[in-house]
């Protein structure tokens, strides 16, 4: 893989940042809305339960940790969606570009803007609401990587999804991190799933974080096998969304999908 | 594949594209039928032929953003389909229906697609291009506020970047006045002579045609009707001009191209 041209992705969001400063909001303005809104609901909470149960950190934590693995797709599906916005299709894929080095400077350019956004959790979830991921210790960096990873393969699948379907399809792909949700069992046990949601959770790896959250919270400790099997479901699930993009792209080079592709000629 | 559908430059020199029996088909649609043809180093071929002749299918897929149904495209000595990437970083392409993000300026864009295309001593480069297209009280515009006569010239100098061995060129100067495009024709001349680039120029004007290019294939139902030079052909085929050719040929395309190649 060639450094230039992934370097060339991220130089584009770069200038994109810099030309209008109003793209830079989306990136901490709805986290910090959803922070305070469920700080105020976990200080709600632990105002009027029993003590025992820690919602600032089950409850605030849960949000932050589950938005970022959402910003991750967001961001990275957002920097493929500049290049249908404008048009930029036969100029991009008519280069020397390879599809890895192009989509590894998406992956890039969204990980960098999400961590942007992590910086905002913090800063508003921490001194604000006394959130604390000490409990958690090293896993938190076991738990980053897995929702980072899981949220790479979703942005993967979605810029997929937009190459296959046009861009109107844009509005598919938005919901799918609150699809996924009530699977990834992040509010509460896997447990109180239904058994089928029970067998869907196990393929996603954001339940083995949220189910290694909560245990670590409750002062139980964090197996081994589900943080294996978090860190496996994941390196496939981002190789699966990668082989699918590559059909998907294929597929577009064969039919002339990709030589016509734009807003107007794409339903 | 018919054997007269096949067309080469006289040059002894390796061709700067070789495309060999393409056939492209969209179901029962054929949209290229076993074309073949080459352009020479330093060569201007212009791809002559009326709307839905094939001419933007044949420059997609030696673009390769067009996968063939069979046959196949060189470019230099690198075969597209099996090293596209090195294959496309030798080429470049400039079309009306291609233009560069209106959300970045002139210079953004200029630098975005050098280091796309791996250019060295970018800036020089970026400042050599600035200058040659008069662009340079343009660097900081957004190309999305340009006239489409200053987009074009944007979109010729992306197009030059790479020093490219081979240059596509779909209606290059279909937006400009007068002069401009009197300069790009001339500037194209001058590339093709000096750096030995082979250009494949697309164009409704006939005039231009004559002009510019040293050889000229009409194309019609995606088969090469006629080849040679555009100023002797018209005479040869009892048209007064190009342009009256171009018409008989839009018109009236042959049952079998092999007739008219007699």
């Amino acid at each position: 893989m060639r450094l230039k041209p992934v370097a060339a992705i991220l130089l584009r969001q770069w200038y994109l940042l810099r030309g209008s400063p109003v793209r830079a909001l989306p990136m901490f303005a709805w986290v910090g809305i959803d922070i305070v809104l469920w700080g105020f609901i976990s200080r709600f909470l632990n105002s009027v339960t029993a003590a025992g149960i820690n919602f600032t950190a089950v409850f605030l934590g849960a949000v932050l940790l589950w938005d970022l693995c959402g910003r991750v797709m967001q961001g990275l599906t957002t920097a493929f969606l500049e290049d249908v916005w404008s048009r930029n299709f036969l100029n991009l894929f008519a280069s020397p570009l390879r599809i890895p080095e192009y989509v590894t400077g998406l992956v890039i350019a969204s990980i960098a803007t999400s961590m942007i956004g992590l910086a905002v959790m913090l800063v508003l979830a921490v001194p604000v609401f006394g959130l604390s991921f000490l409990a958690l210790g090293a896993h938190l960096a076991l738990f980053l990587l897995v929702l980072y990873g899981f949220g790479v393969s979703l942005g993967i699948v979605a810029s997929a999804m937009v190459l296959r379907f046009g861009p109107a399809s844009e509005w598919l792909v938005w919901p799918i991190p609150a699809l996924l949700s009530p699977f990834c069992a992040v509010f509460y046990p896997l447990t109180v799933l239904p058994g089928w949601m029970q067998s869907v959770a196990y393929l996603l790896p954001p339940s083995y974080v949220f189910e290694g959250m909560r245990a670590l919270l409750e002062g139980r400790p964090f197996a081994l096998l589900p943080a294996l099997c978090a860190l496996t479901l994941t390196a496939l699930e981002i190789a699966l969304a990668g082989y699918c993009f590559v059909r998907v792209y294929r597929r577009a080079v064969r039919t002339g999908l990709l030589a016509r592709y734009s807003a107007e000629t794409v339903s | 594949m018919n054997a007269r559908n096949h067309y080469s430059s006289d040059s002894g020199a390796p061709a700067a594209l070789r495309v060999r029996a393409l056939r492209k088909n969209y179901g029962e649609l054929q949209a290229v039928d076993g074309v073949s043809f080459e352009v020479g180093p330093g060569e201007i071929v212009g791809l002559l032929g009326p709307n839905g002749a094939g001419k933007t299918t044949i420059i997609n897929t030696v673009l390769a953003v067009l996968a063939p149904s069979s046959g196949s495209i060189r470019i230099g000595n690198v075969d597209v389909a099996r090293q596209r990437s090195l294959a496309l970083a030798r080429t470049n392409f400039a079309a009306v229906y291609a233009s560069l993000p209106g959300n970045l300026t002139v210079a953004q864009n200029l630098r975005f697609f050098g280091l796309i295309y791996g250019v060295r001593s970018l800036s020089r480069r970026i400042e050599e291009l600035l200058s040659q297209f008069t662009l340079q009280a343009l660097r900081d515009t957004k190309c999305g506020v340009l006239s489409s006569g200053e987009l074009t010239r944007v979109a010729l100098a992306k197009a030059l970047l790479n020093r490219p061995r081979l240059l596509l060129l779909d209606e290059p100067t279909a937006s400009l006045d007068p002069a401009a495009a009197r300069d790009t024709r001339a500037a194209i001349r001058a590339l093709a002579r000096d750096t030995g680039c082979g250009v494949l120029w697309t164009s409704h004007n006939m005039y231009e045609v004559e002009e510019v290019c040293d050889r000229v294939l009409f194309l019609s139902h995606g088969r090469i009707l006629l080849a040679g030079d555009p100023r002797a052909l018209p005479a040869a085929h009892g048209a007064r001009n190009l342009e009256e050719l171009f018409i008989q040929l839009a018109r009236e395309p042959l049952a079998h191209p092999a007739e008219q190649l007699a």
